[in-house]
């Protein structure tokens, strides 16, 4: 922790959307009038208590919320350190997280009058948790996903199209997460009178990165008051994977005034953070724009926007939410890596010790756990977010398993 | 700055002619459109993410990016461009990450160099100024900021405000290339921008064709011509220049005696 710590970790962004010198609102002009708009919409939503209860409703009924807190007694054993608590985000409907950002997004479009919703996708995820949360609620769905995503993902673009969704290719640039993120915005900035702009994680410019931090907040509340009720104490260390940062800002941000909890985020090395073949933000990565805010970015000494590569495409973005930047430089939140063959391991860890067959990008978080756990002692408890569930996965699995199915 | 302001002090409206740096001769093709008649001329710095841009102008960066083009590239075209062309204004027009990359001040002090007369960030809200503004109007760079058809009469002032140049009016909410508006939409907008400032308005997004242009030079300053030409620049390659300075002479002729 720095000398001169803030009072509280807890009270960002400032007005102008700013957490520390990240974040703050980099967009075209067409698109400002909008998104102060937004911000102001989302302040009176968060004045109403009606929203609230509407929100909690959904999340209780329609998403399975409070997702369980489990004590993983097999994996403990076999680490041989401190106990392992997950907080199983990947039982809610639609399998991840995701659904939780969803559901506050679209109750805010709906305040707003807006007729027609958009988001971008990599894998899927969120472009599936898109796509029910607009088939729950009647509204015209276009999702925007990179070409070679299509291919490799075909299960998810069916899923989202049995939900009404239409998805829309892209082949611009490299037709990789970032260039789909860039032709919704084009949509966006074309549309902006009746279009509203689900993103998918806690990044883009202000108020994104709050709002969707808000909504997924709902994981670290829950959590803490369980393994309160549970253990009679807070975790000794929090742990969360992150792409965007969305599950683990979620995780962490009702943690991080209570000092005693430490913070371990987890990025995807791939191939190895030596090389180029990595996603990893943070730890490879320099502050710059992209995508409406300042964060770390995967970029060349141009400040060309470099691509990231992980075995798992929820966590293969060139860049993270602008509250992480901000957390890391305060030294608040430590940010580690797993490589592809890391989280390889753990998901079979996790598969062999519990049962529990979980998405690619949740397997990295246990890899650090795997690492952790043993330094730990016995009476030391790790709270880590399982954010999504495998099924997605397995066919990535087999290939990287050499196996066929 | 003198420059620009000279430009836009002419009898007659100006055309600012844009195409992408690094993508195809650009030396070659920006001395076809001064040859033409092109009042002031914007190079694109090419980016990986050009997120405000249609299919033509993206396509212009990834050329440009897969020759490998540099920043350094950009400032020496920029460079080159002053000495053949002492008194044509030159504006640089990209995203903010390449601009900030190295910090606001040495992009700032390159672009005094290169003899850059105004800078158009995209990206860069004036909210955000901070992180450009300040460091170009020391070294005297105007910061160009566009305005839009969602930009109301409330936020007008926020946009004009450090402002310099000349303001670049976006006449359609939408991306580079794709439809033109409305005239009598351009019109009231453009009398709209003028009645909060003094400053040049030229308008842009959407207009190729010299009957366009030359409407619009009826009620703007200026007039933004970009993907017809780079339309050009992918068509003809190496043999560009030639179809540059023509379909510049026509938009010229049509601005220049549009009133």
């Amino acid at each position: 922790m720095t000398e001169n710590a803030p009072n509280s970790f807890r009270n960002q962004p400032d007005d102008r959307g700013h957490f520390g010198q990240f974040g703050g609102r980099y967009v075209a002009e067409t698109l400002m009038p909008l998104i102060l708009d937004l911000e102001k919409e989302y302040r009176k939503a968060q004045a109403d208590e009606s929203f609230k209860a509407e929100f909690d409703d959904l999340l209780e009924h329609y998403v399975g919320r409070p997702s369980p807190l489990y004590f993983a007694p097999r994996l403990t054993e076999e680490l041989g350190g401190a106990q392992i608590w997950f907080k199983r985000d990947e039982l809610n409907h639609t399998g991840a997280h995701k659904i939780n950002n969803c559901i506050g997004q679209i109750l805010l479009a709906m305040r707003m009058g807006k007729t027609r919703i958009i988001a971008e996708t990599g894998a899927g995820q969120h472009g599936v948790a898109t796509a029910t949360v607009c088939a729950r609620f009647g509204l015209p769905c276009v999702v925007y996903m990179g070409a070679e995503d299509v291919r490799r993902q075909s299960p998810n673009v069916f899923r989202m199209k049995l939900l009404g969704a239409e998805i829309v290719p892209v082949t611009a640039g490299r037709g990789t997460l970032k260039d789909a993120m860039n032709e919704a915005l084009r949509d966006w900035v074309a549309n902006v009178h009746d279009t509203f702009y689900i993103i998918g994680t806690a990044a883009g410019p202000h108020p994104y990165p709050e709002l969707v931090r808000d909504f997924q907040s709902v994981i670290g509340k829950e959590a803490r008051a369980q393994m309160l009720d549970r253990t009679g104490k807070l975790p000794d260390l929090a742990v969360a994977c992150i792409g965007g940062g969305s599950n683990a800002i979620g995780l962490f941000h009702p943690f991080l005034d209570d000092p005693e909890v430490k913070l371990l985020g987890v990025e995807a090395a791939g191939k190895g953070l030596d090389g180029d073949e990595h996603a990893a933000s943070l730890a490879g990565g320099f502050p710059g724009v992209l995508h409406g805010n300042k964060t770390y970015l995967l970029q060349d000494e141009d400040g060309q926007i470099t691509e990231g590569h992980s075995i798992s495409a929820g966590l293969d973005y060139p860049g993270i939410g602008p509250e992480h930047a901000w957390l890391k430089e305060t030294g608040r939140v430590e940010y580690t890596s797993s490589t592809d063959e890391e989280a390889l391991e753990a998901f079979q860890l996790l598969c062999r010790t519990e049962g529990i067959i979980p998405a690619l990008e949740p397997s990295h978080a246990i890899a650090a756990v795997a690492k952790r756990a043993p330094q730990m002692d016995k009476d030391q408890a790790i709270l880590m977010n399982l954010c999504g569930r495998g099924d997605k996965d397995i066919f990535t699995v087999a290939e990287a398993l050499g196996v066929e199915i | 700055m003198t420059r620009l302001s000279n430009a836009f002090a002419k009898i007659h409206p100006a055309l600012v002619a844009f195409i992408t740096a690094g993508d195809g001769d650009t030396a070659s093709n920006l001395d076809a459109l001064v040859a033409g008649g092109a009042d002031v001329i914007e190079l694109g710095m090419p980016f990986t993410d050009p997120m405000a841009d249609g299919p033509a102008i993206q396509a212009a960066n990834i050329r440009s990016l897969g020759n490998g083009t540099t920043t350094a590239d950009v400032l020496a075209i920029a460079t080159a461009f002053r000495e053949r062309h002492p008194d044509v204004p030159l504006v640089l027009m990209g995203y903010a990450n390449p601009m900030i990359r190295r910090g606001p001040e040495w992009f700032a002090d390159a672009c005094e160099k290169a003899g850059v007369d105004g800078v158009i960030c995209v990206d860069l809200a004036p909210e955000e100024d901070e992180d450009l503004g300040p460091a170009l109007r020391l070294k005297g760079i105007a910061p160009i900021r566009l305005s839009t058809p969602t930009t109301d009469e409330k936020r007008l002032p926020t946009v004009l405000d450090g402002s310099a140049g000349f303001l670049y009016y976006v006449s359609v909410a939408g991306i580079t290339g794709k439809q033109a508006a409305a005239i009598e939409s351009i019109e009231a907008n453009v009398s709209r921008i003028k009645s909060h400032t003094d400053l040049p308005v030229a308008v842009g997004f959407g207009v190729r064709e010299p009957e366009q242009a030359e409407a619009i030079a009826k009620v703007a300053d200026g007039v933004v011509v970009g993907s017809a030409f780079i339309d050009l620049v992918e068509k003809h390659g190496d043999d560009a220049p030639q179809h540059l300075r023509e379909l510049t002479s026509r938009l010229a002729e049509a601005v220049h005696n549009a009133r």
